[in-house]
């Protein structure tokens, strides 16, 4: 196959930086290829990606050793320009990336740029668009869509032109389980139909997954550590060793002591080849565990009881007569499809959106008449984006910037403060600017500065949205152990895993209406909920199947209680 | 949508114009009603601008939000002059007819409501077109309009992103403000004006530095996607001219000159009905 | 004139969407009719600064246009000229500094502070009434005192406001090689 891409002894350091955060990469990518980049948050793969699309050094300043070459002319020697021509980049931010005011004049963006002009600028927009299904939406404004659509709408844009190489830098962060298998499926058929190679960053490796992938490279602390295809990799254990989640069928049948090799093809459930005896050794797994115990009852904590809300008097509402219970103690989760309401339903509860019809109750207290700031007395709030809550530039300022409006001593500060930038995995680097940071960073700054506040509910917008699986397990055990102490955890998630995980229970939102309201296991089994609510059918189902388990429902809530009550405390102690 | 332009797309031979040629024709026809204070002419543009109105097929109350504005606006600037200058109107006419037996420093005065008047007919001939533009143009044309009449393409560009993002930035001020009241900051209106600004502040650095990242990250698409690449750039959203195009700018053309004669013939920017009396 | 960057235009596009967005939705009441405490102008100054003359015109001229447009009160050009003035020559004064590179402090903001007050005393004292006059043929005493009322109010605003935003995002700057991890 021909070459398209090569890394050789590639090293790059931020001007910023006091060392380098890409250290002697090696890496070939071939015409036609599809190379999934996994790693822990932090350790180069946005970097990466900046050098092959030119970012770096044409935005980003730092100094670089080593070559780069696409199609064997070095990119030193190449304008951003020429890169372009052959390289295409689809941004994490997919609003940001939009930069048209409609959908056709952002996919024609790029035409416009190279001087195209009529009939062919209609009629390749025309074309592309209908290539990713969005020629409907072709006069909507970037506020009428949906992410699912934005993220189309981006991968046409770069599409107009003949790229040899289209780079995914977290597709599928922020859509719905849904929506993300479809983008997985987009960007499959993309590469197939244009033959171009494809290069994706994500967190959600089950995800895409879905779909077959070439290679997977595995980069920690900046180095690339292990290049193979992904029957090797699940394989092995290195993923687990370096902070990243297995696809939850594999981790399964590690527990059920299953020795697992390449030949069995374990890159994808539908795959994946079980001899009768390993499926014996699920079987027993499932039966030497008991199945969990119904928990008792608690008292009321958070009462909504017949909330309509809608953003604009006579627009149509977008929650429509929820009822809601939460018990204190509680960690249930919210799920559901993208747009369905769950941030307009925690906003609501916290206040921010006034004008509702219905009423909240907190503890037996009256909710209605209380302003953001009283109820935040009650209730913290960690947003989804984590660039709305962050009004301070040092670290530190904005994590103790709660405890200093509420009049707390210096000491008092200094301590919690401490104690939250260490459960959050910040405390390395206290004293940068947040700007520095991930996005990944920045989401643990602000869920850090509401764990100093300590209140008695924590409602948390997507948690884990671009964390890598060492941060989320960090972040969920302590708000685990917080909710064992008794501070009742809402949390509003896509994240199927973070879900049967952690929560007792979960809410389903379905275009502004709950449509299902069970223990999480339940749910994620049931298909018409999962359909419905753009859910996702978990791998673990698909492997109780397999395994001729017929209470499929019962093996995932086995599954979880045996990975909360036993590995995690092992893991713990050691 | 978008608060700015109101466009109400509905068929009429308004709408189809193109966008450069009704920036044109608005231009144009301010500077012929800002030129000159010939109540005549005046009328003559108000009268003209009521009835394109009806031919662009937008309602009263399609606008009759906008219209509140600016009606509060303009009662306010009346009353401001007549407190600040009550005899204005007789400087600039240059005669004092009382209309009442008491003369005094505020004494109403013909010249004064005359010059009054014209103030308001200035309103007149301009605010029906300002709105006609709003309602009738497509935003997303704007931009290449403004390339089309010699605005350089990077410059109507960023009109264009101004355009794309005044809702994004709406939405984010919003959400910004009520995160930070939920931790605890104090919004209240009844402070000085140093505390009214520092608890602004409290929202508004937040929003100037995310706006500074995405400033960052559009550029950054923008360039990735061959933005400034060459000279020109073509755009979407453009349509050729056509002769209606033409015949409205050359009618608002004439316009301006209409004007400018006038104000040589009247040998001041005002019409004097004062002085033949 | 030399290419703008795509930074440039991209400053001055959001510059100005900012500008709308402050100028149409957060005026706060001074007292004087006509005159609100324009928040806006802190942030014209701060756009002029990091990115330079070009960008503080565009981004006043074209964010004041849009406020009047949106009001529907047509095109009050003597002001709108105004802020473009003030984006322009704040850009000109204080195109010395290097926000952009994280230096910000002392003889800095002092220097910010009194070119704002100067650049928007001669724009709201003198440019906006002239303007006026010109165009319109208000009164002078009433252009004059307006215009005088805009510029204390003005200077202020921009001076404290201004100065805030540029401390902040100085501080977002990191310095060559100064992002260490400690423990
Ligand atoms: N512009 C920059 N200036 C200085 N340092 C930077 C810059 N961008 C990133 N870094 C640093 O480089 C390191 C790698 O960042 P990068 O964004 O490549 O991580 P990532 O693997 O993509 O993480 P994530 O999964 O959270 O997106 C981080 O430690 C970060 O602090
Ligand atoms: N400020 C707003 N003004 C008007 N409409 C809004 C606003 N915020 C959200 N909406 C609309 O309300 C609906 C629900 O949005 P919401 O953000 O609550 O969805 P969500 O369930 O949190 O979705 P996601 O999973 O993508 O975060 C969407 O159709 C959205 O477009
Ligand atoms: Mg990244
Ligand atoms: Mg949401």
């Amino acid at each position: 196959m021909e070459e398209l891409l090569k890394f050789e002894n590639f090293t790059f350091q931020y001007n910023a930086q006091t060392k380098p955060t890409l250290i002697d990469i090696n890496l070939t990518v071939h015409k036609g290829e599809k190379i999934l980049i996994a790693g822990p948050s932090g350790c180069g793969k946005s970097t990466l990606i900046h050098c092959i699309n030119g970012l770096i050094p044409f935005s980003y300043k730092g100094e670089n050793r080593g070559r780069l070459t696409i199609k064997g002319k070095d990119t030193n020697k190449m304008s951003l320009f020429e890169i372009s021509k052959s390289v295409g980049t689809v941004l994490q931010d997919s609003d940001a990336q939009f930069v048209g005011m409609t959908v056709a004049e952002d996919i024609a963006f790029a035409l416009e740029n190279d001087c195209v002009g009529e009939p062919k600028l209609h009629d390749t927009v025309n074309e592309v668009a209908g290539l990713v299904n969005v020629d409907k939406l072709l006069d909507h404004a970037p506020t009428e869509l949906s992410g699912g659509q934005k993220q189309r709408v981006s991968v046409a844009g770069v599409m107009v032109d003949d790229v040899e190489l289209l780079l995914f830098d977290e597709p599928l962060a922020n859509l719905d389980p849904a929506t993300g298998k479809q983008a997985v499926e987009l960007i499959d058929n993309v590469g197939k139909r244009t033959g171009a190679a494809v290069i994706i960053v994500e967190h959600r490796l089950e995800d895409v997954l879905y779909k077959d992938v070439d290679r997977i490279v595995l980069m920690y602390e900046g180095r690339i550590i292990r290049d193979c295809t992904p029957d090797e990799l699940l394989s092995e254990s290195a993923l687990k060793e370096h902070g990243i989640r297995e696809p939850l069928y594999i981790t399964a049948l590690k527990y059920s002591n299953v020795n697992i090799t390449p030949d069995m093809k374990p890159g994808h459930i539908d795959t994946i080849r079980l001899s009768d005896s390993d499926m014996k050794k699920v079987f027993d797994f499932y039966e030497s565990i008991e199945e969990p115990k119904e928990r008792g009852t608690r008292d009321k904590l958070l009462e909504v009881s017949d909330i309509t809300f809608a953003y604009k008097e006579g627009h149509s509402p977008v929650l429509k007569n929820i009822n809601l219970c939460i018990d204190r103690g509680e960690m249930v989760a919210i799920v559901g499809t993208n747009g369905a309401g769950k941030s307009t339903f925690s906003k609501v509860i916290c206040g921010f959106e006034p004008g509702y019809e219905g009423k909240i109750t907190f503890a037996g207290e009256d909710f209605d008449s209380l302003s953001i700031k009283e109820r935040a007395e009650h209730i913290g709030f960690v947003l989804q984006n984590p660039n709305q809550m962050i009004s301070k530039v040092m670290i530190m300022d904005e994590v103790a910037m709660g405890l200093r409006l509420r009049g707390a001593s210096e000491e008092e500060i200094a301590t919690k403060t401490e104690q939250a930038l260490k459960i959050c995995g910040l405390w390395k680097f206290r004293n940068w600017p947040i700007s520095a940071l991930s996005f990944g960073q920045k989401k643990r700054v602000t869920i850090a500065s509401i764990l100093t506040l300590e209140p008695e509910m924590i409602i948390l917008d997507e948690p884990t949205a671009g964390q890598d699986y060492r941060h989320y397990t960090e972040i969920m055990d302590f708000l685990k152990e917080i909710n064992e102490k008794g501070v009742t955890v809402l949390m509003i998630t896509h994240d199927m895993h973070l879900m049967l995980e952690y929560a007792e229970r979960a809410v389903v939102f379905s275009d502004g209406r709950i449509i299902a309201d069970d223990t999480c296991a339940s749910i994620i089994t049931n298909p018409d909920i999962v359909r419905e609510a753009n859910l996702k059918e978990t791998s673990l189902y698909e492997l109780a199947k397999d395994c001729k388990i017929e209470d499929g429902t019962g093996f995932v809530r086995r599954f979880i209680d045996y990975e909360r009550t036993v590995v995690n405390v092992k893991e713990r102690e050691a | 949508m978008n608060n700015l332009f109101n466009y109400i797309d509905r068929p009429s031979p308004i709408h189809r114009l193109t966008g450069a040629t009704k920036f044109v024709c608005l231009m144009l026809w301010s500077a012929a009603a800002m030129s000159t204070y010939d109540t005549r002419f005046l009328a003559i543009l108000g009268a003209a601008s009521l009835v394109m109105f009806k031919v662009s097929r937008i309602k009263y109350k399609d606008v009759s939000f906008l219209l509140s504005f600016t009606f509060v606006f303009l009662i306010m600037n009346n009353i401001l002059v007549y407190l600040f200058s009550p005899l204005h109107g007789c400087e600039i006419y240059n005669s004092t007819t009382y209309l009442l037996p008491y003369t005094g420093h505020f004494a109403p005065t013909a010249e004064q409501l005359f010059y009054h008047l014209n103030y308001f007919l200035k309103y007149l001939a301009t605010i029906p077109i300002v709105l006609l533009f709003v309602c009738t143009t497509n935003p997303s044309e704007f931009a290449s309009s403004l390339n089309k009449i010699g605005v350089k393409y990077s410059v109507a560009y960023s009109v264009s992103l101004a355009l794309r993002y005044i809702p994004d930035v709406q939405r984010q001020y919003h959400e910004i403000s009520q995160a930070s009241q939920a931790r605890g900051i104090e919004m209240s209106r009844k402070t000085n004006i140093v505390n009214r600004l520092k608890s602004a502040s409290t929202i508004l650095i937040p929003l100037i530095l995310t706006s500074m990242d995405r400033i960052e990250v559009i550029s950054n698409a923008m360039e990735l996607r061959g933005f400034g690449k060459r000279d020109k750039r073509t755009w979407y959203m453009a349509h050729p001219f056509r002769r209606p195009d033409i015949v409205c700018m050359i009618v608002c053309a004439i316009l301006v000159v209409i004007a400018i004669a006038l104000n040589i013939i009247n040998g001041s920017r005002f019409y004097n009905p004062f002085m033949q009396i | 004139m030399k290419k703008l960057s795509v930074k440039t235009i991209v400053a001055t596009g959001i510059g100005a969407a900012l500008f709308f967005v402050l100028g149409r939705f957060v005026a706060i009441p001074s007292g004087v009719p006509d005159t609100n405490i324009s928040v806006q102008y802190g942030l014209l100054g701060f756009i002029a600064t990091v990115f330079g003359p070009v960008a503080g015109l565009l981004a006043g001229l074209i964010g004041h246009f849009f406020i009047d447009f949106s009001f529907g009160w047509g095109v009050w050009w003597s002001w709108v000229i105004t802020s473009a003035f003030v984006g322009l020559a704040t850009g000109l004064i204080t195109s010395k500094l290097k926000v952009d590179e994280g230096e910000f402090a002392g003889k800095d903001i002092v220097w910010f502070i009194i070119s704002s007050v100067i650049v928007h005393f001669v724009a709201w004292g003198l440019v906006a009434p002239v303007l006026d006059i010109l165009i319109y043929s208000e009164p002078a005493n009433k252009v004059f005192l307006q215009g005088l009322v805009s510029a204390g109010v003005n200077s202020i605003t921009t001076a404290i406001v201004g100065t805030l935003l540029c401390v902040a995002y100085a501080h977002t700057i990191p310095k060559k090689g100064s992002l260490k991890e400690e423990d």
